[in-house]
């Protein structure tokens, strides 16, 4: 049979934890928890009366106390998540941000198509063992004709349309119609062994259109060392093509002429869908060029070989009008 | 280089199919350009007398050709070529014939009159080029004949070959041949002639004098008498010369371009009564001498130009070139004077491009003609003429002599063949390779394993024993010379100005710009006009005169294409470019070198930015930002007019106070004459000495674990004090500065007119703990009483 003191402890327990049902946010909670559970509350004089009471009596209501404040505690902790979740659930709301109506302030540049596949060329190469060496675009006839076996009155001359600058007399400077004139640059300047490709701009005076421009981009490479050899040509050709296009493609070789190679040739690779694609020239280094550069072409022999690139920039995007190469629009240039 | 599978069978009896040829000349170094096959799908066609001609009663661009099929019956064609005759001997495609094109012919009616086939010309035949509509046949076929069966025609192989330089012999149905027949494993052989000899010997009325010997290797005449006038070249003759390229001319052009197709040799025959004296002269022209050549046109000739000459010293002809008229060959000519000779390659070369004059002769010469095929030229000449035109040749020749190629035989060092090429061969193998295209290996007498090479008087271009090795090469097989790697040990790698370039143009396209590459040409005046002096250097053959200027700067080319993109309604483009610019070699630099340093130009790297709708100090924090990216400690700028900007909003740029280009806005009148509207901010430096240069790496300073406290402090400057220079006393003023920086400047009614306010937030820390609010104001205090001391400042409330 429970004395008053017990029940009135279990009265004031569910009156507590019925006030605390109806706080209607955070602070009001823990106004009410002061009340009920707080030192001046009830329970509290209730506990500080314990004293008086027998042992008995005393025992019992001090379970009956622990047990009350115990569900008033979890009453509150209960109450407390409901209003704290209530209360976040509001806050998000009122948070809503549509994040797809967001736009970059200023979106980053474009580099040209020229840049990039050049980069990506001398990256391939350099991964090959290369060097990246460069050399000016106006050139003396030394350079860019006479040292690489083109003498004057030379048919071959005709291959390469020039244009002259008017600086000596007429013939003595050009705008360089090839990169080769960096070979024998980098033979005058270091000497074998040279492992290098030449990337640049070059110039050719023949009138523009969809397929040719006077003004475009070419790289090649050079190899001058000990027991180079034909087969090295073919071989790194070879590496270059699977290394840059992919493992599915392969190249050829075939005789050809150009005065600063022999034996010369012509490279083609060749697609994974059988088609052929004719990149560029190559051949051995002719002594005579080697001679010119101060290198003994009984000790050494070199290779080499080149391509233009703007056609391949172009091709990867479809791009089918060459003089598109040249173009300053943004609405071109920002879409690569 | 065209050429034809019947005529090349003639010299080389192969049978290997056209795919397996054409794979052969491509691996031999004459790439097929096109393969055409001829005389197939032409069943239906027969030879047609042209009755009559008429006009269409109801069409002008149409006429009405009745024509006979040698059954006497008229035959009516609607035909819109104009160009046969009554009498004339035509090709008709009867109705049901599938034209080699596909098209089948069938009866119709055009503008309401019937055609009944279709006259053909050569082109819609497949048999060559037209030459103004329907092809003429020779007058004396049979009218209802089928054409092949009347003409002689099989159906035969037509290769267009691209024909490198160094390949004289492949100008020639037998030079291509030889090296067909060596690939292909048959025996070659070269034309035979045997004509009729008849009169007195040629030297009774002929002569040469070669008076410039080094340009004029050897010049033979030969003397053919009796021509027919009336004679016309063969059908087949016709033919092959068609499809190869050459319009049937006369009998004697005729054979003249035949003898050189199949044998490389260009000749000239003159009528011989044209030339003085019968004597002929060759000597270097005199400058200012003039002659009028074969197309009409009077040539004006120098003193290296070689020129052929009658008895009377009088020009007959450019040697090797073209031929005037005063000696041609006319309906009068019975006796013919035929020269066959050897001009210096060079020198052809030299004279027929400077005067334009790109003729078969000359490209043939030009290259370099095999003066030891001259006899057997003349001798087939001489055949062909006497079956087509009924002269004999008279015996003997008249043959001129001057310097002709050393022909040494070429040691060729077996070793040497494969240290370039990286292949296996002996001695035995390189000769199975080189004596079928007539490169006669003899062993070395004094070197076991080399070979005394002969080169053949057909190859001019060789000389050396890399290019036999070449030869080797291309005989043995690209494709069969095993590929290797390399084996460098050797890192690839990027140079540090490579690696510092690719740097800038990351962050300059982080920044929000895109890279143009505009033409390095300008127009005469644009520099001018951009504000810069007129110092572009020139070029002497420009394509267009817009583009006759190497640039000295990149203004002009990126504010041309700013307002390019202005035009089309693309504003506020943030263009940037890195290329070269060309100076003028400054006086007393004379560098040292092969070629010739002392002429080229100061050619330098630069760095071009143009903000569209952006001030001037946007293009000083792009100057900033990359400065700093390039590691560039020391980069300021200096307020300064440039030339093409704004006079009052440029500077120049400076890394430790060495100006390395220009900053500010592009000057409004460039801007209005480009009809831009919006400012430009512009920036173009240097690049040489700003990507070269090393930097250090950077020295490590170790970051507290500690809380910091910042510090605002605003100062009044005299004006003339540069915030870089205040900013540098505040860093030093004490141990516990982590950071400062400039977040205002304030010149205001408040301020004195020559003082300005700069505010600085100063970041203090310790690596060893918190910094307590005393230490804080004392550290403060500190840097107070230096920029005060320092600058003459005073610490704003």
């Amino acid at each position: 049979m429970g004395s008053q003191v017990t029940d009135d402890i279990a009265r004031l327990g569910a009156t507590a934890v019925e006030r605390l049902a109806w706080a209607t946010d955070v602070d009001g909670l823990r106004a009410v928890e002061s009340e009920v559970i707080g030192k001046g509350s009830e329970l509290a004089g209730v506990k500080r009366s314990l004293g008086g009471l027998d042992p008995d009596e005393r025992r019992e209501a001090g379970l009956a106390l622990n047990r009350a404040t115990a569900e008033v505690a979890a009453a509150a902790a209960d109450r407390r998540a409901e209003l704290e979740a209530a209360a976040h659930t509001e806050t998000v709301a009122a948070e809503r941000l549509d994040l797809t109506e967001v736009r970059s302030a200023r979106s980053a540049g474009h580099l040209h198509l020229v840049t990039q596949t050049m980069e990506e060329l001398e990256d391939v190469f350099v991964g090959l063992g290369f060097e990246v060496a460069e050399g000016p675009e106006v050139e003396d006839d030394w350079h860019n004709f006479t040292g690489l076996n083109l003498p004057a009155y030379h048919p071959a001359r005709d291959m390469q349309d020039t244009f002259f600058v008017d600086l000596g007399e007429p013939g003595d400077v050009v705008l360089r119609t090839h990169t080769s004139p960096v070979q024998l640059r980098v033979m005058e300047e270091q000497g074998p062994p040279i492992y290098v490709v030449v990337p640049g701009r070059v110039h050719r005076n023949e009138a523009r259109d969809a397929t040719h421009l006077a003004t475009f981009h070419q790289i090649e490479a050079l190899v001058v060392d000990r027991g180079i050899t034909f087969g090295h040509l073919a071989g790194t050709i070879e590496a270059f093509t699977r290394a840059y296009f992919g493992p599915g493609f392969s190249s050829r070789l075939r005789p050809s002429y150009f005065p600063f190679t022999e034996p010369s040739a012509e490279f083609d690779i060749q697609r994974p869908d059988g088609s052929w694609l004719e990149l560029g020239g190559c051949g051995m280094v002719h002594p005579e060029v080697l001679r010119n550069g101060g290198i003994d072409p009984e000790e050494f022999t070199g290779f080499a070989f080149g391509f233009g690139i703007d056609r391949l920039a172009l091709a990867r995007h479809g791009v089918t009008d060459l003089r598109d190469i040249l173009s300053v629009d943004v609405r071109f240039l920002e879409q690569f | 280089m065209k050429v034809l599978q019947s005529w090349l069978r003639e010299l080389a009896p192969f049978d290997q199919d056209p795919d397996t040829v054409s794979a052969a000349f491509n691996d031999l170094g004459t790439p097929v350009e096109e393969v055409t096959r001829l005389g197939e799908g032409l069943d239906g066609i027969v030879v047609a007398r042209v009755l009559e001609t008429r006009p269409h009663p109801r069409a002008d661009r149409i006429g009405l050709v009745d024509v006979d099929l040698g059954d006497g019956e008229a035959l009516q064609i609607c035909c819109g070529a104009f160009n046969m005759a009554a009498g004339d001997l035509v090709p008709l495609a009867t109705l049901g014939t599938t034209m080699p094109d596909g098209m089948e012919i069938a009866r119709r009616k055009m503008r309401g009159e019937w055609s009944n086939g279709m006259l053909c010309s050569s082109t819609e035949l497949g048999l060559g080029a037209d030459h103004g509509g329907i092809r003429i046949l020779a007058p004396d076929l049979v009218p209802g004949t089928p054409l092949t069966e009347a003409i002689g025609l099989e159906p035969d192989v037509l290769w267009d070959l691209e024909v490198n330089a160094n390949r004289p012999d492949a100008l020639s149905v037998a030079g291509l041949a030889r090296d067909l027949a060596a690939r292909l494993g048959v025996p070659f052989s070269l034309p035979t002639a045997d004509p009729r000899r008849d009169g007195a010997e040629a030297a009774t009325e002929l002569g040469v004098e070669i008076l410039d010997p080094d340009l004029c290797g050897r010049f033979g005449v030969w003397l053919l008498r009796g021509l027919d006038p009336a004679a016309t070249s063969p059908e087949w003759m016709q033919r092959r010369l068609t499809v190869l390229g050459m319009r049937p001319i006369s009998a004697l052009v005729d054979i003249s371009n035949y003898v050189m197709l199949e044998l490389g040799q260009p000749n000239h025959p003159y009528d011989r009564d044209g030339v003085p004296e019968g004597r002929f002269r060759i000597r270097r022209a005199r400058p200012g001498e003039t002659l009028t050549t074969l197309d009409d046109v009077a040539r004006s000739l120098d003193g290296e130009d070689l020129l052929i000459c009658g008895g009377d010293d009088v020009a007959l002809g450019i040697a090797g070139v073209m031929g005037g008229a005063s000696a041609e060959i006319s309906a009068a000519t019975t006796d013919v004077a035929l020269e066959m000779a050897w001009f210096l390659p060079r020198s052809v070369g030299r004279t027929a491009r400077r005067l334009g004059l790109r003729t078969e002769a000359a490209a043939r010469f030009e290259r370099g003609c095999d003066p030891e095929v001259i006899d057997l030229a003349a001798a087939r000449f001489a055949s062909l003429a006497e079956e087509v035109c009924g002269t004999a040749l008279a015996p003997g020749v008249v043959d001129g002599r001057g310097q002709l190629p050393d022909r040494t035989p070429v040691r060729v060092r077996t070793g040497r063949v494969n240290q370039v090429l990286g292949t296996d061969l002996d001695a035995a193998a390189v000769t199975r390779l080189l004596d079928p295209i007539g490169f006669t290996c003899t062993p070395a007498p004094d070197a076991e394993g080399d070979l005394d090479v002969a080169i053949p008087s057909w190859r001019h271009d060789s000389t050396a024993e890399i290019d036999v090795v070449e030869e080797v090469a291309r005989h043995h097989g690209y494709d069969r010379i095993p590929r290797r790697e390399l084996a460098t040990s050797r890192p690839g790698r990027l140079s540090t100005v490579q690696h510092r370039r690719r740097e800038l143009r990351g962050l300059l396209t982080g920044l929000g710009l895109t890279e143009v590459m505009p033409l390095p040409f300008l127009a005469p005046g644009q520099l001018t006009a951009a504000g810069f002096p007129a110092a572009g250097i020139e070029l002497r053959n420009s394509l267009v005169a817009e583009e006759s200027v190497l640039r000295t700067t990149l203004l002009p080319g990126l504010v041309a294409a700013v307002a390019t993109n202005a035009a089309r309604r693309s504003f506020g483009v943030r263009l940037f470019e890195v290329g070269h610019v060309f100076l003028p070699r400054r006086d007393g630099e004379v560098p040292d070198g092969p070629g010739r340093p002392d002429l080229l130009p100061d050619e330098r790297e630069h760095l071009g930015v143009a903000l569209a709708g952006a001030e001037a100090p946007e293009a000083v924090r792009a100057w900033l930002a990359l400065a700093a990216r390039l590691g560039l400690g020391d980069a300021d700028v200096a307020n300064e007019p440039g030339p093409g900007l704004h006079p009052t909003r440029s500077a120049v740029a400076r890394v430790g106070g060495t100006p390395v280009g220009t900053v500010g806005e592009i000057d409004p009148g460039v801007l209005a004459a480009h009809g831009i509207s919006e400012r430009v901010a512009w920036l173009e430096v240097d690049l040489g000495d700003l990507l070269a240069r090393e930097v250090g790496e950077v020295a490590y300073r170790p970051v507290s674990r500690f809380p910091s406290s910042d510090v605002d402090l605003a100062f009044e400057v005299p004006s003339s004090t540069s915030a870089a220079d205040v900013e540098r006393t505040l860093l030093r003023a004490s141990p516990l500065v982590w950071s400062v920086a400039l977040f205002d400047t304030y010149r205001a009614p408040g301020v004195d007119s020559d003082r300005r306010s700069l505010a600085y937030r100063v970041r203090f820390d310790s690596s060893e703990r918190t910094l307590t609010d005393a230490e804080v104001a004392e550290a403060r205090q500190t840097l107070i009483d230096a920029v005060v001391a320092a600058h003459g400042a005073t610490l704003r409330g």
